[in-house]
């Protein structure tokens, strides 16, 4: 049996981890409500540019009222050559599955999508690391003078970028999730559109943890462009998490003080709806479809926006999880080793009387 | 009629203001807009500029960059990519900007987005102006 001051060095030294992740847990913990009160504060805004759009549709002539066709290119399909995925990771580790699962969905994207190219968008260092070990990154692209003037837009269809493999990392984006910006998500936006329009890409996916509460979590393949209708999520590939790893999220919350419920958007979204969109006529400073037009590049990002938002609340509900069960396992640990001491203990002083009773007995 | 109409002032980060104001200027795409209460119904974009509105009797001034409003008789709502009170602006960063974007408008470099860098210039150029008034 082990020696009784070894086991209580163990010990010690499993109390000071489990103060470590109980700490974490609480910071995480503390991280994941400010990150559902930035979440709520995007929604006013989403939800009236959401509307407008919406409204503008009928009044803009966006579709072509003889053949029903699109008249924004941003609304139109065309045969998909080559996708970007946009994939949205942690910067850090130390929250479980967190990254690995959205790796193995974007593989698993990946791997349904044999005839495509692909090009990849990374956000967060986890995601690009991944992303890196397997993929070359895209040659530089030599953008001739006219086209950064925007004299002659090149017509989709002739683009023919020299490709370092059928999936290539375009784009890397780390250290920005410590404090999402929305001027990020905007700017990130209007360069895949420009790409979009000059028929570099051919449609835009984003992959990321949704996050509506603790519990109602997936991790979704959204689809970005072309736009299939206004304001309905297009979700194209979506997983689960298990019923444990449920259970256990739920868990970590209560013992935080985390709600586990959806936070109530009913008013907000209420208020929201009836933006721009009041039974009077309005008077249109300008026409509807130059509105339109440029309002549509600010819903893609405020999309975009949305997803890191969800995605960094994701983040910290599944470090708070993880840290919470690494705390009961050491708890769990902390346990079992007193028992084996104090049974070391026991066993040393029976040892001990049988000694000295042995030698009186021998006298 | 009522003397006064709600305001609100959203942006993607968060709701700026939410109050009752008696009047407000907004710098439309085409040019400032004057609004007082029983504005007839509206819908126009914002362009780079200063919004400046009576509450109480006390103004108060906030730069917006590029934004959406709707104007109704007794509320206006206003959708701005980026709203700042004065006491919010970083005026070093803005005056950084300022400068970056004058160098790129003189150097006669011809990868240089001409509409790009004026329009970062007017933006820098606002935020020192709302900052200023502090």
């Amino acid at each position: 049996m082990a020696n009784v001051l070894d086991i209580r060095r163990r010990i010690r030294s499993v109390v000071n981890t489990r103060q470590i992740t109980k700490a974490m847990k609480t910071v995480s913990a503390a991280k994941l409500r400010r990150a559902q009160e930035g979440a709520l504060a995007a929604r006013p805004y989403s939800q009236m540019l959401t509307n407008v759009l919406k409204s503008l549709v009928s009044r803009a002539d966006v579709y072509d009222p003889m053949t029903g066709e699109p008249r924004h290119p941003l609304l139109a399909e065309r045969p998909e050559k080559t996708i970007l995925l946009i994939v949205v990771t942690g910067d850090k580790g130390l929250a479980g599955a967190f990254n690995t699962n959205i790796l193995k969905i974007v593989s698993k994207f990946i791997e349904s999508k044999p005839e495509q190219n692909i090009d990849v968008e990374c956000i967060g260092r986890k995601g690009r690391d991944f992303m890196r070990r397997r993929y070359p990154i895209a040659p530089e692209r030599a953008v001739s003078a006219d086209e950064a003037m925007g004299i002659s837009p090149v017509q989709p269809g002739t683009e023919a970028a020299p490709r370092a493999g059928r999936v290539q990392i375009v784009g890397e984006h780390v250290g920005i999730l410590g404090k999402v910006e929305h001027s990020f998500a905007s700017n990130l936006a209007g360069s895949i559109i420009e790409r979009y329009t000059r028929g570099e890409i051919d449609g835009v996916y984003i992959l990321y943890n949704e996050f509506k509460s603790v519990i109602a979590q997936r991790l979704i393949a959204e689809h970005l462009l072309p736009i299939k209708e206004i304001g309905v999520v297009d979700v194209r590939m979506a997983e689960e998490a298990e019923e444990e790893e449920r259970k256990r999220r739920i868990e970590a919350a209560k013992s935080a003080g985390v709600g586990i419920r959806p936070v109530d958007t009913h008013a907000v979204d209420e208020a929201a709806a009836k933006f721009g969109v009041s039974p009077v006529d309005y008077i249109y400073e300008q026409k509807p479809e130059q509105l339109f037009r440029e309002i549509l590049p600010k819903y893609i990002g405020i999309q975009i926006f949305h997803a890191l938002l969800e995605s960094v609340a994701a983040e910290h509900a599944a470090r708070m999880t993880a840290m919470d069960s690494a705390t009961n396992n050491a708890s769990d640990m902390i346990d079992s080793l007193t028992l084996v001491m104090n049974r070391a203990r026991q066993a040393k002083i029976t040892k001990e009387i049988i000694e000295i009773v042995s030698g009186a007995a021998a006298l | 009629m009522a003397n006064t109409f709600q305001l609100e002032i959203v942006t993607p980060e968060k709701q700026v203001v939410r109050d009752v104001a008696e009047e407000a200027q907004i710098p439309g795409l085409n040019g400032y807009l004057g609004i007082l209460p029983g504005h007839a119904p509206l819908i126009t974009e914002l362009a780079v500029g200063v919004i400046t509105y009576r509450m109480r009797g006390e103004a108060h001034t906030l730069s917006v960059a590029w934004g959406f409003v709707e104007v109704l008789p007794d509320k206006v709502t206003i959708l701005a990519e980026a709203a700042e009170r004065p006491q919010e602006i970083d005026v070093a960063r803005a005056q950084k900007a300022k400068e970056r974007a004058e160098q790129r408008l003189k150097s006669n470099d011809p990868e240089i987005d001409y509409t790009r860098a004026g329009d970062a210039l007017q933006r820098a150029e606002t935020r020192l102006k709302v900052a200023e008034e502090k």
